[in-house]
This record gives structure tokens, C-alpha cells and sequence, in this order.
């Protein structure tokens, strides 16, 4: 198996976790998505360098399927069972939509890559990466928990992880761990927030923010 | 030559043994002995010998829905490869005829069905005529990115050209349709999760609620076409798994014979471990059958 392919093979199983991501209401098989999206995402630096491995790709690699496979969905389960929800009700754009949304997002990012010149072995990769940053924008902006919304920025944060490893493949080392620190600092800043969040409004509905009045 | 008359004489005979697959292996799973696997032989014959009671509202329609439904799949049957074998009929674009073949035979039993004036049958003909809607732009789209992947517009061309080594370059678009040529499968012949064949409830009923109306010959000629229809719908589906022709006869023969039964197995795997799942949810679940072959088709081009 070339390396070609198997690029395609990773960026499979990451396109059918955005669409699955806008499909599922259900807050576990999102964070499993994000955590499968993310593991998957976290080796593909190992396929786009062209030269022998080094060490510094090695250390990232580890590092992101570490924090993005393992942490991540252990910290997002413990802030789950703390705050009691499990669906997410009533989002602001139906799921059908969603998902029609996110077929767009998948076409305009492939029209996207072609205007670009991105090289052709890269081609379905950028449009993928792209596809998850939309797909991630989408989830925020859309649904009503906070908690579905930091799926939506790991998400974001899983595109922008790939599109780093397709358009500089050996890249900045330290520009990588650093943006991987603030996202595990994010996350679990995010985490007590929505803790906060649930003990001030008994929910964690980010629209009930509007009612607020100082 | 042999090789094509096979192809088609293999399913005509065995096409019945692998819905006996499929009741064996769901027997197994709920802990039961289960039927013989040639049950339905039984039952077709059963069924031939019988006379037919009709409702003297009908007209010819309902006396000619069955017929058509299974000279249609009859005829849809030369089309289909059998794993290494070569399909008996094949030209550019053959996939068309295939596919409208089978959508005859089902707007007939539709037709039949609404024949009868029956509101059940009525309502399973709407139910039918919604998902064939739905499951036959998918069948299209899974079919359109073999053919743009293989550079071949006829069915057993398309699916000769899969070999070992096409799996290596191009597993993902591969595995992509497969899975999406099965969610077809079980949509298209009415099995579980979207349609349970076993129900008793005409409510609940897909295809079954259209033929209840249906007896003796005409029931048996409805029998023996699905099965068939499985047995179409098995071997697209496995062709695709199975790497290309080896040249032996038998060996050819014996492993097609295999990717079908296999599908069947699997098929009752699937109605064992899952649930039907509600009307409303069926459209999206072929939608995401249509995501496959879609992302499929994307992932060839360009």
C-alpha cells in the first residue's frame, strides 16, 4: 500500500465522523467520534513526511494521539456524568440539515482544494481537514449545550491539526505541542466551566445566557 | 460458454437455499434448532399445487403482478456475475436495464397491491413505493463510482475489473460501496432493520402486507423472486470482495457460491442483532447509505 492510499484511507474514516458528529444527538457517541476523528488524525503527520522518520513527528504524533485519544475523552466522560445530560435537545438547525450542511461544507472544501492548487496526493486530505474545521464551526454555532459546542472546537481543532500535517508536513514541532497545550488547557477549562455553567442554571442550554442581566 | 450458462443456472436452483441460510443462522442465534434450509422448496411447491382464491374486485393486474415481478427478475438475473464467473448478457451500460428491470418487477407488485383495494395493501405499497424511491438513486450512485473507478459501464464488467490488487490501491472506495450495496441489499429485499418479513402486523408490514392478498401459484411465483432478488443483490454486493476470476471452473463457481451464502449469513446476523427500526428513521438510514457511495464517488475522481 502507497502512501497515497493510504492517505485516502485516513481521511475516510474522518469525513464519516464530521457527518456522524452533525448526525448523532447523543453526547457519549460524540465524544467517541471526536476521540476516534482525533486518534486517527494524530498519526497522519507520520504519513504526509517525506523524508525518514524523524524524531521530533514521532514526539507529535504521541503526543496528539495521547492527549487527543486518550485525555481528551476521559476528561469530557468525567464532566458528563458530573453534569447530568445525555441528549442534546433541541438544537437551533435539525439534524437532517446538519447533515446537508456538512455534504456542502465536504463539496465547497473539495471546490476549495482545486482552487487552491493544493498538490494532488494532499488534495482529498485539505479538503477533509477543511471539511472538519467547517464541520466543527457548524457544531458550535448550531447547538445548544455548551458541551456539544467544545465537540465542536475539538473537531475544529482536529481539521486544523490535519491541515497542518498536509500543507507542512515535518513542520513547526513547537508551534504544534504549543496549540495542542492551549487545547488541552481549553478543554479542561471548558470542562469546569460547564460544570459552572450547570450548577448556576441547572442546564448547560448556552441560550439561557441571553436572559442574563447585570 | 459453461461458465455463463452456470451463472445463471447456479442462482436458479439455489437462489431458495440461501433464504434457508438466513432462517438457520437467525435460529442459531435465538438458540433454536430452525427449519431445514430447503424449507422454502417446500413451500413453493406447497404453494404450486394449491388453487388461488380472487377477489372478484380485481382485475388482471392482480392476476398479472407476480408473473411480471418474476419474468422481470428472470430477466435481470443474466446480468449478474456470479464471483469469477462472467455475467451471461453484458453491454456498455447494461446496469440501466438491470437496475429498471427490477423497478418493473416491484412497480408491478405495487400495482398488484393496489389492485386489490385493500387499505393495508395500500398502505404497503405507498411504504414500498417511498423506500424504492429512495434506495434506487443510492443503488445508482454506488453503481456510478464502480463505474468510475473500474472505467466500465457494464455490471459484470465493473465488477471483474475488482481484484486483489484494486483492494490495495483503492480500498477505501471499495469498502465505501460494499457497505453501501448491503444497506441496499437489506433495504431492497425488505429485510431487517427495514423491514422485518417475519411481522404479522399489517401495520408494521413493508412487502409482506403487499402480497397477503396473493395465493397458491402466484404466491409461489413471489417466493421463488425474491429469493432471487437476494441472490441478485448478494452477488453484486460480494463481487466486490472477492478477488477477480481464477480460470477453474469449480474454483470460480465454488467461491461466488461462497460470497453468496456469506451475504446471506450476514444478513442474519444483522436481523439477529438489531431491531427494525421506525418508519421514520429509514430514510435516514439509506441517506447514509447514499453518504458512502457519494464520498465513494468523490474519493475516484478528482
Amino acid at each position: 500500500m502507497d502512501m497515497i492510499s493510504l492517505a485516502h484511507a485516513a481521511v475516510v474514516p474522518v469525513i464519516l465522523a464530521n457527518l456522524a458528529l452533525l448526525a448523532s444527538s447523543r453526547l457519549v457517541t460524540c465524544i467517541r467520534l471526536v476521540a476516534l476523528q482525533g486518534a486517527v488524525i494524530s498519526v497522519t503527520p507520520l504519513i504526509f513526511e517525506s523524508g525518514p522518520l524523524t524524531v521530533h513527528t514521532a514526539v507529535l504524533c504521541a503526543v496528539a494521539l495521547g492527549l487527543k485519544g486518550v485525555v481528551f475523552p476521559l476528561l469530557l466522560h468525567r464532566t458528563l456524568r458530573r453534569v447530568v445530560v445525555r441528549h442534546e435537545i433541541e438544537p437551533y438547525l435539525g439534524y437532517p440539515l446538519s447533515i446537508l450542511l456538512g455534504i456542502l461544507g465536504l463539496l465547497a472544501s473539495l471546490w476549495l482544494a482545486g482552487r487552491l492548487g493544493v498538490p494532488a496526493g494532499s488534495y482529498r486530505s485539505f479538503a477533509a481537514a477543511f471539511a472538519a474545521i467547517l464541520t466543527g464551526l457548524l457544531l458550535i454555532v448550531t447547538r445548544k449545550k455548551a458541551f456539544t459546542q467544545v465537540m465542536g472546537y475539538l473537531t475544529a481543532e482536529n481539521g486544523i491539526f490535519l491541515l497542518t500535517a498536509v500543507l507542512a508536513p515535518g513542520g513547526p514541532l513547537f508551534i504544534e505541542l504549543a496549540i495542542l497545550l492551549d487545547v488541552f488547557v481549553a478543554v479542561f477549562v471548558m470542562g469546569i466551566a460547564i460544570h459552572h455553567i450547570n450548577r448556576q442554571f441547572d442546564c448547560i442550554d448556552t441560550d439561557r445566557f441571553c436572559s442574563l442581566k447585570d | 460458454m459453461t461458465a455463463r450458462v452456470l451463472a445463471v443456472l447456479l442462482p436458479l436452483v439455489l437462489a431458495p437455499l440461501a433464504f434457508g441460510v438466513i432462517h438457520r443462522v437467525k435460529a442459531r442465534f435465538a438458540g433454536r434448532q430452525g427449519k431445514p434450509l430447503t424449507q422454502i422448496y417446500l413451500d413453493i411447491r406447497k404453494c404450486l399445487g394449491k388453487g388461488a382464491t380472487i377477489s372478484r374486485t380485481t382485475t388482471w393486474l392482480f392476476r398479472a403482478g407476480p408473473t411480471i415481478n418474476l419474468a422481470a427478475t428472470l430477466a435481470a438475473l443474466p446480468f449478474v456475475p456470479l464471483g469469477g464467473l462472467p455475467a451471461a448478457v453484458s453491454f456498455p451500460g447494461d446496469i440501466f436495464v438491470f437496475v429498471y428491470l427490477l423497478a418493473m418487477g416491484r412497480f408491478f407488485t405495487i400495482m398488484a397491491a393496489l389492485d386489490t383495494g385493500s387499505s393495508f395493501e395500500g398502505m404497503g405499497a405507498s411504504r414500498e413505493a417511498v423506500y424504492s424511491c429512495l434506495a434506487e438513486p443510492m443503488l445508482f450512485l454506488a453503481l456510478l463510482a464502480l463505474a468510475r473507478h473500474s472505467g466500465d459501464l457494464s455490471l459484470s464488467g465493473m465488477l471483474s475489473a475488482v481484484s486483489a490488487g484494486s483492494w490495495l490501491t483503492g480500498a477505501p472506495v471499495l469498502a465505501l460501496v460494499t457497505v453501501a450495496l448491503f444497506l441496499i441489499l437489506l433495504a431492497e429485499n425488505c429485510r431487517v432493520p427495514f423491514d422485518d418479513p417475519n411481522t404479522h402486523l399489517e401495520l408494521t408490514m413493508i412487502h409482506e402486507v403487499m402480497v397477503l392478498d396473493h395465493g397458491g401459484p402466484d404466491f409461489a411465483f413471489i417466493e421463488y423472486a425474491q429469493t432471487l432478488k437476494l441472490w441478485i443483490f448478494a452477488a453484486v454486493a460480494t463481487s466486490l470482495l472477492l478477488p477477480a476470476a481464477s480460470g477453474v471452473l469449480a474454483w470460480d463457481a465454488l467461491w461466488g457460491l461462497a460470497g453468496v451464502f456469506a451475504a446471506a449469513a450476514a444478513v442474519g446476523v444483522t436481523e439477529s442483532v438489531m431491531a427494525r427500526l421506525r418508519l421514520t428513521r429509514v430514510p435516514p438510514l439509506l441517506a447514509a447509505a447514499g453518504a458512502f457511495a457519494a464520498l465513494a464517488l468523490i474519493l475516484v475522481g478528482g
